[in-house]
């Protein structure tokens, strides 16, 4: 399924199905999103007065946008599979976790291991990430408008984590071969984790993932990339302590 | 799991709210522990009187004519106004300490919750839902207030398991996590005169608090004191008689979220816990740093 495309989201040719949580259940709305079918009319769905739920919009696996108003609690757009999911406030723990394709703009922050497991798709946060963000991202793209807090990247496997603002301690510890781009400071480097040089196709891959979150006035020049340093990837006994 | 919550008011016209905020935030976060559930409220001080809550699984018994009793043996007046399980009593300051010894002697079987000048402490087996109904906690006024629904994962599901845990005056603490240190600590705080009712870590971490005040600590400074003596994960949020904290371990895991107003500070496990309080959408939220304490005081 192709990842649906951010600019998409807004243009809808059709009225909302909305779903009001003060007056329907969670489980009736994601019941609904689960039933949906290839070719739906219903492409375009509102969500009322989340107040902090968990899992809102679990486990879509059409190509829908869903607008959500107000904060989310844990899991929200979890397993993620081609829609796009706007959250119009914050976002709790894991949000977009193991997410596969589709799209997940957080419009206020995120709190822990946002996007964690992911495999591919999409994330934008455009306030600030937690600790763990991207905690280890299979494929998953994540773009940070903010900063991002300790242990971010951790074990990350593959997949692109992009920070606008700073990072906090033990970024990329244990990481494998995901891309880390961070235009701030970041506190300190896991095990493994070094500063590594940009080369054009990295300037490259980063403009198109700034361009994909809506990213504007930000030159891919002014971020540092990191990534691993693949001393870890086989046991040496001269490494013990660093694992 | 465990859902804990705290508010610490800054406008006087809401303190008359307080007790039907802090349930409501605590009752929303029900599903993070479904074994007991307890509250601290801190009231209004009065010049001449302070405060015991106790405890009794017979109150019908252990609570009658108490007042009579304890006031004939202290020499001073006492009052005792009993709510289900719970009751306070209230006497001289200057006569507290004395009360809590003959009341222990009167009445063996009774548990001591909490004392001081401002603080009452309702906690018992149940749900949050449960718990605010059976002590009326909605219709009670304050300055600040701290709760907790527990998922037990260390010591028994009781009464005296249960959170808040008071072990100072006027103090009392809630706790999200587990400490893997907590029998060293214990020991060594045995050592120093402190008292235990319960094999609880959390117990171990308000008295370690209690600990570090009485030495002349402020709350801020004990607060970092458990940065480098507790070993574990936690979430503490902490009540004194004028002052609210909350600490995060290094690892920071336990989820927490705290929003700031002109009104108030209000911390919750989850932001779920603060959505009906007043201007929350135009609140400062953020998430507490790991290993860093903040504090407030009146």
């Amino acid at each position: 399924m192709p990842a649906t495309k951010l600019s998409k989201a807004a243009t809808h040719d059709q009225a909302s199905r909305i779903f009001d949580l003060d007056v329907s259940s969670l489980r009736e709305l994601n019941q609904a999103l689960h039933n949906l079918t290839p070719g739906s009319n219903e492409t375009a769905w509102e969500v009322l007065h989340p107040k902090g739920s968990h899992s809102v919009a679990v486990g879509v696996d059409q190509p829908v946008s869903i607008d959500v108003r107000g904060s989310v609690g844990y899991y929200c757009g979890g397993m993620n599979s081609g829609s796009t999911i706007t959250v119009h406030g914050s976002a709790g723990p894991g949000v977009g976790e193991n997410m596969m394709s589709g799209s997940i703009i957080v419009k206020g922050d995120a709190s822990q291991y946002a996007g964690a497991t992911g495999k591919g798709g999409l994330l934008v946060i455009e306030g600030n990430a937690s600790s763990r963000c991207g905690i280890s991202m299979k494929g998953i793209d994540i773009v940070v408008h903010g900063n991002i807090g300790h242990m971010s990247a951790f074990m990350a496997q593959s997949g692109n984590l992009v920070v606008l603002g700073d990072a906090g301690d033990a970024l990329g510890d244990s990481i494998y071969e995901a891309r880390l781009f961070v235009r701030g400071n970041v506190d300190s480097l896991g095990a493994d984790c070094i500063a590594k040089e940009m080369r054009a196709e990295h300037l490259e891959l980063l403009q198109g993932l700034l361009d994909r979150a809506g990213v504007t006035g930000v030159k891919p020049s002014e971020f540092k990339r990191y990534g691993s340093a693949r001393t870890l990837y086989n046991f040496n006994i001269d490494n013990a302590d660093a694992y | 799991m465990c859902g804990i919550v705290g508010l610490f008011l800054k406008d006087k016209s809401l303190e008359p709210k307080l007790g039907a905020m802090l349930s409501e935030m605590l009752v929303s976060l029900s599903d993070r522990g479904p074994d007991s559930a307890g509250i601290a409220i801190y009231g209004a001080p009065s010049r001449n009187e302070a405060k015991i809550t106790i405890q009794s699984a017979k109150p019908a018994s252990d609570f009658r004519d108490l007042d009579i009793e304890l006031a004939k043996a202290i020499g001073a007046p006492v009052s005792i106004a009993v709510k289900s399980t719970h009751a306070v009593v209230r006497t001289a300051p200057a006569k507290i300490d004395e009360a809590r010894e003959a009341m222990q002697t009167l009445r063996p079987d009774i548990r001591i919750m909490g004392a001081g000048d401002v603080v009452e402490i309702y906690k018992e087996v149940g749900l949050p839902e449960a718990v605010v109904d059976r002590f009326d906690v909605r219709k009670m006024t304050g300055t600040h207030g701290i709760g907790h629904t527990r998922m037990a994962t260390e010591s028994a599901v009781t009464t005296m398991g249960a959170h808040p845990f008071s072990t100072g005056a006027d103090q009392c603490l809630v706790h999200n996590g587990s400490l893997s240190n907590h029998n060293n600590v214990r020991r060594e705080l045995i050592r120093e005169g402190m008292k235990f009712e319960t094999e609880n870590d959390t117990e171990v971490a308000a008295a370690y608090l209690s600990s570090q005040m009485a030495h002349g600590k402020n709350l801020g400074e004990a607060l970092e004191g458990t940065l480098s003596d507790l070993d574990g994960f936690f979430t503490f949020v902490v009540g004194t008689k004028n002052g609210f904290g909350v600490v995060r371990d290094p690892i920071a895991c336990k989820p927490a979220v705290m929003a700031e107003t002109d009104q108030y500070v209000a911390f919750g496990s989850e932001y779920r816990a603060l959505t009906k309080l007043p201007g929350i959408d135009n609140a400062r939220v953020w998430e507490p740093e790991p290993a860093t304490v903040y504090f407030w005081e009146h």
